[in-house]
């Protein structure tokens, strides 16, 4: 018999049946079931099983905050543990397993953790397992991590994409219930802009799960009526299967749509989440209550669960989780399930009621003053046994059981700023108080527990809300509403009983390890939950904390107020970690920046390097050529025998301009500029404040209040922004103006012996670039290829006579394959970053290696370049005694004693004959390249007063590899010290 | 009482009824030769290397809230020791040793899980850097390996190598690091000093200092002054609020750094997982949920808490090495507040007020720092000198030019 | 957060850099005797307020302005945004 728990009615449309399987058996349901709804619908009571003690569980809760039934949903890469199975929707061909369990769920081999339970009492691992030392990772500790977790993930890369959007309203409504429905039609009839988000997949909330009437209709017709209103209307957006799930600074809360879970796979180019972030203006959290439990032994059977939740699976899923139910109460609402479901003809075998005397329900057992204090059944509820209240004990059969403990507000997002909740008496629970800035609550989640004051309450608070936005809005008119108050005996544990009593189902936490906790002194309550892991499973304690904060008050003889509450932090449910990520993922990480001469080198098979965002061609491989030092090599060689050219437009590039500049740039740069002759380019360092080394460059001089600063490729956004921080904090009044143009001119160094006839082949004849015209560190605006304007600089990186050209961006491409064709007749090359880093070592220029934010001037060999006659960034500062101490680490060459020796970056300083140590460690290898014109490796390092020790041999010793070279200390200029290759 | 699985065994069969206090709940003497402000990690380890390994008695724990409530119970639990300069590796290296033998020695069990540490690399310069850290490690006699990407994807093949924005070329390995069960130690150490006769005095918050002519005579506190001989220091996150009570100025500023943990899984990652290109580190607890953790939010702030741009760019960061984690779900975040210094080092010191000793700076890698940081302070509260681990972490290297700056950024505490 | 840039309008944080606390805008004079102790001080020492501070933010993404923004570190309720420039100018800083 399929489905024999289905009853008639509910909100499911029987004219959709839907297959699905559940770990291997297939069963069937219904479209507008969940999974939890289906397979109860099948009878099927055993759904998982707990995280320590492996005790068989069904079905607690009818929406998130479900603790029990968690499966494995679906299958492959998309295969999602721990899904809850309460707010799964069935759609057809939908998979699921049980999981936490071996080899199946009935006969769970693991299962007898619960039988050790004596031994696995709260905390235990702490006061065991020490002995012998090595036991621990060796032995102790995979199991325990084998046996704990609890679903698989499925360790193939998620193939569903993931989106995020930004939404403005004026009133974010956080829950589509009675007082959330209220308060979008008054705010929205007011002409504001709405959301209502909601995570269930129906709006309505706890309407669509009760039987009672609005008014004349059934509750449900209000909803439909209502929503369709609201759906009509331009200035509301109605989200459903959206979680609001946290709320953050100033208005901003952060939202997650399950946009595709309710089907087998994301229709094409949908996303299968997205994450809004929501900028509210106001927000009104309708979120209503969560029903909690009540502790007696052995609670925690399949076919127990909350009163409410089972009235819902009645009500909404035309469900009955077992054909003879019990429930268990110490309020009125826990009541009303007991009415709906004699309604719907199922046999309610007893009411347990803990309050001493009320109205009983009619034709039915209803025990006052009665406890349950324990039950029975392995695999699935069979029988409770009773203390009535003459003291006396008899056992019901029944197979499913509904408690209720009384009803707690959902405060969560409440106290995302960290706001703690009062105590309300009337209703034994926390109700909100302090609230983020601009948020008000309503409803059920503001403790007024009734569907009249539900109502009310929405529509009023929007009046408010809106009000402080000057809105005028008039309550919306409401239906009428039940208006039975809440009668509740606060009642949280059956003392006495024999077994455990559980608070905490997921995690196995029972009253006695609150008591433990309690004698061992872990009372404050962070020190009860980190002892015990209460409230720490994926569940997030909604139905276990304030149940377990009782007990605690009970054991410390204080008030649950006294005792603490634990403050909730987002997210409000558990969210996948694809949604937060969205598509900034695999190669979308982050953006990628390509050079104008990108294209140019993907079509010579260039091989690509990341600098920072940027992608550079590293070295351009030729037919033939294996191994990359064979390009780099040529590359290197050919440059310095003819020319070759280097897209070199990653440098960071900052224009200058104001009468001011000079001065500006004389106090930005530690080495003066203020002299420096329009027509001309100077190298720079820049210092931070604190006198270290912050960037180095060339700046020129293009007219006398025009300047182009170039940055390291690496800091030119760091420059850029402290710069403007000099201009705009420090020295308002300076006529200076900056912009980045990095991104403007494309640029190129070329380089070489033969870089100046290749360069006057594409320069218009108007423009002499002789030496004697434009000399070693000149510049000028120009115009090439026939007018095309363009700046010229006579600097040099690799050593060599060289250029770098810069021409309007969009014309980077065509300048790259104009110089190539030009060169032809020089056997010209293009070099990558390889080649610009080998000459750069072989002519001894620090770079990023070298710039590494500890070092200073002085470390660099710069020292005198810290003009002690201007102000400048950073020039006090560096002054400081252990910044110039006469032992400092100075920037040198290096190169094997034996030519055939490899050195290696990052390898160690060791003076010959000292041991290798730390405390005879006197620098570190910053850089190093194989030379092809010297024919030997060479290196660039710090070692402690470098520039006195030339022609000393110490040992460049890199244990990591197990190495250890006898190497030379020699100046960094290996190539033309003189630099007479540069001015030629 | 000592732990032991006989113990456990035996209360089990006898209902667990001769369990005691883990530590008491003493009312606060007039005074003591040694106050500890501060009953987080730090505080708790300083006061009981105080008693044990310095001889001394007379000592309190003055906590404003519940102990364990700081940085201690709310980090990502990682330990180790990779780090580069002189005036720091040292220091870790005796954590991470004081870290291998801690549960025998305080006889609790705090699942020091020593599955290794590894840091990715994604280019030639940050390689060099590695190498750089990794023989300096090694000189200073930890471990280290550098692995190449062949030997990182045997051990770590659900990283994402085919489709990364930047691609994983090898990674610095530490095996002797790995994750301490956090709280655990945070209460090892007040059960071990509440043995030794430590006075650990919970919901006692210090208002501020009884200082006469240059010298700390007592606290005043929410539960009335305690006067002490030596006073020392160790709120981080609230250093500067502490401090200002004794007329400092710290090169400190408090940020938050958000933590983040998963739900339960099955053992997906083997040990700790560090990205170097973006801002994610992970590690999967006992119980199964991954922890992770990025930047801080990077403004001043003593909330607690933070916001989603950096939950996001976390997240980000996560899918961008691991893209199996996306139908993993996030459980929980927090935040904890950060004492971040001018140079991403700490300070151990005595202050210019006599007797008033400062322990603080940690930023986020306080918790590694532990047991080092707790022997090193019990060392200079006792005998007035530094130990010689932590003879680098002094005020006065800012104004000397003599700072410990292992990213290189400088005096902007956010960037450390 | 939210800023409320003067001259754009609010503005996600996310779209700005924080530096830290606005006193980074009274950079000592470096002729003065004891230049090298202001200048630590000035550099390295901080207030770090459980309460307002006011600091500063780049807008980045934006119009590269620089904001003092005054906000509570306790809170984060921002309670004024003014243009670094005209701060800088009322604390006297010229050129």
């Amino acid at each position: 018999m399929t489905q024999q728990n289905r009853l008639s009615g509910g909100l499911i449309d029987r004219s959709q049946p839907i297959s699905f399987r559940f770990d291997g058996k297939t069963f069937q349901g219904f479209q507008g079931d969940t999974l939890a709804s289906a397979l109860l619908a099948n009878d099927v009571r055993l759904m998982g099983r707990s995280f320590k003690y492996h005790r068989p569980r069904g079905v607690f809760t009818a929406g998130s905050e479900e603790p029990n039934a968690l499966v494995e949903l679906r299958s492959g890469a998309r295969q999602e543990p721990n899904t809850r199975a309460t707010v799964t929707e069935l759609y057809e061909g939908l998979v699921a397993k049980s999981q936490n369990r071996w080899p199946s769920l009935a006969l769970d081999i693991m299962g007898v953790n619960d039988l050790l339970s004596p031994f696995l009492s709260a905390g235990f691992y702490y006061k065991t397992f020490m002995w012998p030392k090595s036991f621990w990772e060796k032995i102790y500790e995979p199991i325990i991590r084998n046996a704990a977790g609890l679903g698989r993930l499925s360790k193939q890369a998620d193939p569903d994409v993931y989106d995020k959007g930004f939404l403005h309203c004026d009133l974010l409504v956080v829950g589509s219930g009675p007082a959330g429905l209220a308060a979008a039609l008054t705010a929205a009839r007011a002409g504001a802009s709405i959301l209502l988000a909601d995570e269930d997949f129906v709006a309505g909330g706890r309407l669509n799960a009760e039987s009672f009437t609005l008014g004349d209709n059934t509750a449900r017709q209000w909803v439909s009526e209502t929503v369709e209103e609201l759906s009509n209307l331009p200035n509301v957006r109605i989200m459903t299967r959206t979680s609001v799930i946290g709320a953050f600074d100033h208005g901003v809360y952060g939202a997650v749509e399950r946009v595709s879970d309710h089907l087998a796979v994301p229709a094409q180019d949908k996303p299968r989440q997205i994450l809004w972030r929501i900028y509210a203006k106001r927000t009104l959290l309708c979120a209503g209550a969560t029903e909690r439990s009540i502790g007696f032994a052995n609670n925690d059977r399949p076919g127990i669960m909350l009163a409410g939740a089972l009235r819902t699976y009645v009500n909404r899923w035309a469900v009955t989780p077992g054909q003879s139910v019990a429930l268990f109460t110490n309020n009125d609402d826990g009541l009303r399930t007991a009415t709906d479901l004699i309604s719907n003809g199922v046999n309610v075998a007893a009411i347990v009621d803990t309050r001493p005397q009320g109205t009983p329900v009619q034709s039915t057992k209803h025990l006052f003053g009665a406890q349950i204090i324990n039950t029975k059944g392995h695999l699935g509820l069979e029988s409770i046994e009773v203390r009535t209240a003459n003291g006396s004990t008899e056992t019901i059969a029944c197979t499913a059981l509904g408690v209720s403990g009384g009803w707690n507000p959902n405060v969560h997002l409440t106290c995302h700023h960290r706001g703690r909740p009062a105590w309300d008496d009337t209703i034994a629970s926390f109700v909100p108080d302090e609230c983020p800035p601009g948020m008000s609550v309503a409803g059920a989640a503001n403790g007024e527990m009734t569907t009249a004051a539900a109502l009310t309450s929405g529509a009023n608070s929007a009046v408010k809300a809106l009000a402080e936005l000057e809105i005028s809005a008039k309550p919306a008119d409401l239906p009428l509403a039940e208006d039975a108050p809440v009668k509740l005996t606060a009642f949280w544990h059956v003392q006495g009983g024999k077994g455990r009593a559980w608070l905490d189902l997921q995690n196995d936490v029972t009253v006695k390890d609150i008591a433990l906790a309690h004698q061992e002194n872990f009372r404050s309550v962070e020190h009860l939950k980190r002892y015990t892991t209460l409230g720490m499973a994926t569940d997030q304690g909604k139905t276990s904390n304030v149940p377990a904060l009782a007990v605690m008050a009970e054991l410390c003889g204080k008030t649950i107020p006294e005792t603490g509450t634990t403050i909730f932090r987002p997210p409000y449910t558990p969210v996948s970690m694809g949604v937060m990520a969205g598509r900034s993922r695999g190669r979308d990480f982050r953006p990628t920046r390509h050079t104008p001469s990108h294209k140019w080198a993907e079509e010579r098979g260039a091989a690509f390097v990341e600098t920072g965002m940027w992608l550079r061609a590293q070295w351009f491989a030729q037919p033939g050529e294996t191994h990359w030092r064979e390009s780099v090599d040529r590359e290197v060689l050919a440059t310095r025998k003819s020319v070759g050219v280097c897209d070199v437009t990653t440098l960071g590039k900052i224009d200058v301009q104001g009468t001011d500049s000079a001065t500006f740039l004389n106090r930005i740069y530690c080495n003066g500029f203020a002299k420096l002759p329009v027509g001309k380019v100077r190298y720079g360092l820049m210092l931070r404040e604190d006198g270290i080394a912050m960037d180095d460059g060339t700046t020129a001089r293009l007219s006398e209040n025009h300047f182009v600063m170039t940055t390291t490729t690496a800091n030119a956004v760091g420059v850029f922004r402290h710069m403007e921080f000099c201009r705009q904090c420090l020295w308002p009044d300076m006529d200076v103006q900056l912009i980045s143009t990095t991104e403007a001119w494309a640029q190129y160094a070329i380089a070489g012996p033969n870089a100046r006839k290749l360069l006057r082949k594409i320069v218009d004849p108007e423009f002499d670039v002789s030496n004697e015209a434009f000399p070693f560190m000149a510049c000028g605006d120009i115009k090439v290829c026939g007018g095309l304007r363009a700046r010229l600089f006579r600097i040099s990186f690799s050593g060599e006579l060289a250029f770098e050209l810069a021409v309007p961006t969009r014309y980077g491409d065509s300048l790259m394959r104009v110089l190539m064709e030009a060169g032809r007749e020089f056997d010209v090359v293009a070099y990558g970053t390889e080649a610009l880093g080998v000459m750069r070592i072989e002519k001894g220029h620090a770079a990023g290696n070298e710039l590494n934010g500890t070092t200073t001037a002085d470390n660099l060999g710069m020292g005198r370049m810290v003009s002690a006659k201007k102000d400048s960034i950073g020039a006090t500062l560096s002054r400081r005694e252990g910044l110039s101490r006469d032992d400092a680490l100075k920037l040198v060459g290096f190169k094997p004693v034996d030519k055939t020796h490899a050195l290696n970056a990052g390898a160690h300083f060791i003076a010959s004959g000292n041991p290798t140590d730390a405390a005879h460690d006197e620098g570190y290898m910053t850089s190093v390249a194989y030379s092809p014109g010297l024919g030997h490796y060479i290196g660039l390092g710090y070692i402690k007063e470098g520039s006195k020790r030339l022609g000393e041999t110490v040992r460049a010793v890199n244990p990591v590899a197990d190495t250890n070279v006898d190497v030379e200390i020699v100046s960094p200029h290996f190539v033309d010290p003189d630099g007479e290759r540069l001015r030629a | 009482m000592r732990y032991s699985g006989f113990r456990i065994i035996k209360e089990a069969l006898t209902g667990h009824k001769g369990w005691e206090k883990a530590w008491r709940n003493p009312e606060p003497k007039p005074d003591y030769d040694f106050i500890v402000i501060g009953g987080g990690g730090h505080g708790l380890a300083t006061a009981y290397y105080l008693a044990k390994e310095f001889g001394q008695s007379r000592i309190a724990v003055l906590e404003k809230g519940w102990i364990g409530g700081g940085n201690v119970g709310r980090n990502t639990t990682i330990v180790r020791s990779n780090y580069m300069l002189d005036g720091n590796e040292p220091f870790y290296e005796f954590s991470l040793k004081l870290w291998e033998g801690l549960e025998q020695d305080f006889n609790y069990n705090a699942m020091i899980s020593q599955r290794g540490i590894i840091n990715l690399y994604h280019s030639d310069p940050q390689r060099d850097a590695f190498t750089r850290r990794a023989n300096a490690m090694l000189l200073n006699g930890a471990d280290a390996e550098l692995l190449n990407a062949a030997q990182l994807q045997k051990m770590c093949p659900f990283l994402d190598f085919d489709n990364a924005r930047f691609p994983i070329k090898g990674g610095l390995l530490q095996r002797r690091g790995g994750t301490v069960r956090h709280d655990a130690v945070a209460w090892g150490y007040a059960r071990g000093a509440d043995l030794r006769g430590v006075d650990i005095i919970q919901n006692c918050e210090v208002t501020g200092f009884r200082i006469t002519n240059g010298r700390v005579e007592g606290v005043e506190t929410t539960r009335g002054y305690i006067g002490a001989k030596k006073i020392g220091c160790a709120v981080a996150g609230s250093s500067g609020r502490l401090m200002a009570g004794a007329g400092m100025r710290l090169p400190i500023e408090s940020h938050v750094l958000q933590a983040f943990v998963s739900e339960g899984l099955k053992p997906v990652i083997p040990g700790v997982i560090t990205f170097g290109a973006g801002h994610f580190y992970v590690s999967q607890s006992d119980k199964g949920g991954l922890v992770f953790g990025g930047d801080i939010d990077g403004y001043n702030t003593y909330a607690q808490r933070g916001n989603l741009p950096v939950v996001e760019d976390v997240c980000e960061g996560g899918m961008a090495i691991m893209p199996m984690i996306g139908r993993a779900r996030l459980l929980r975040m927090w935040g904890g507040l950060m004492d971040m210094s001018m140079d991403g080092s700490p300070i151990i010191d005595k202050t210019p007020v006599d007797g008033l000793f400062f322990n603080g700076g940690w930023c986020y890698g306080g918790f590694k720092a532990t047991p080092a940081s707790g022997w090193c302070f019990a060392h200079l509260l006792a005998t007035d000198k530094p130990h010689e681990t932590a003879t680098a972490y002094r005020f006065d290297r800012f104004e000397k030019g003599l700072m410990i700056d292992e990213k290189g950024v400088g005096a902007q505490p956010n960037l450390h | 957060m939210i800023i409320n840039h003067p001259l754009l309008g609010p503005r996600d944080a996310q779209e700005f850099t924080y530096l830290g606390d606005a006193s980074l805008i009274n950079r000592p004079d470096w002729t003065a005797d004891d230049a090298g102790h202001q200048f630590y001080e000035y550099q390295y020492l901080r207030d770090n307020p459980a309460g307002e501070h006011r600091e500063l933010w780049f807008h980045e993404q934006g119009d590269r302005s620089w904001l003092v923004v005054t906000r509570d570190t306790r809170t984060h309720i921002i309670t004024n945004v003014e243009l670094a420039p005209e701060f800088a100018r009322k604390a006297g800083r010229s050129k």
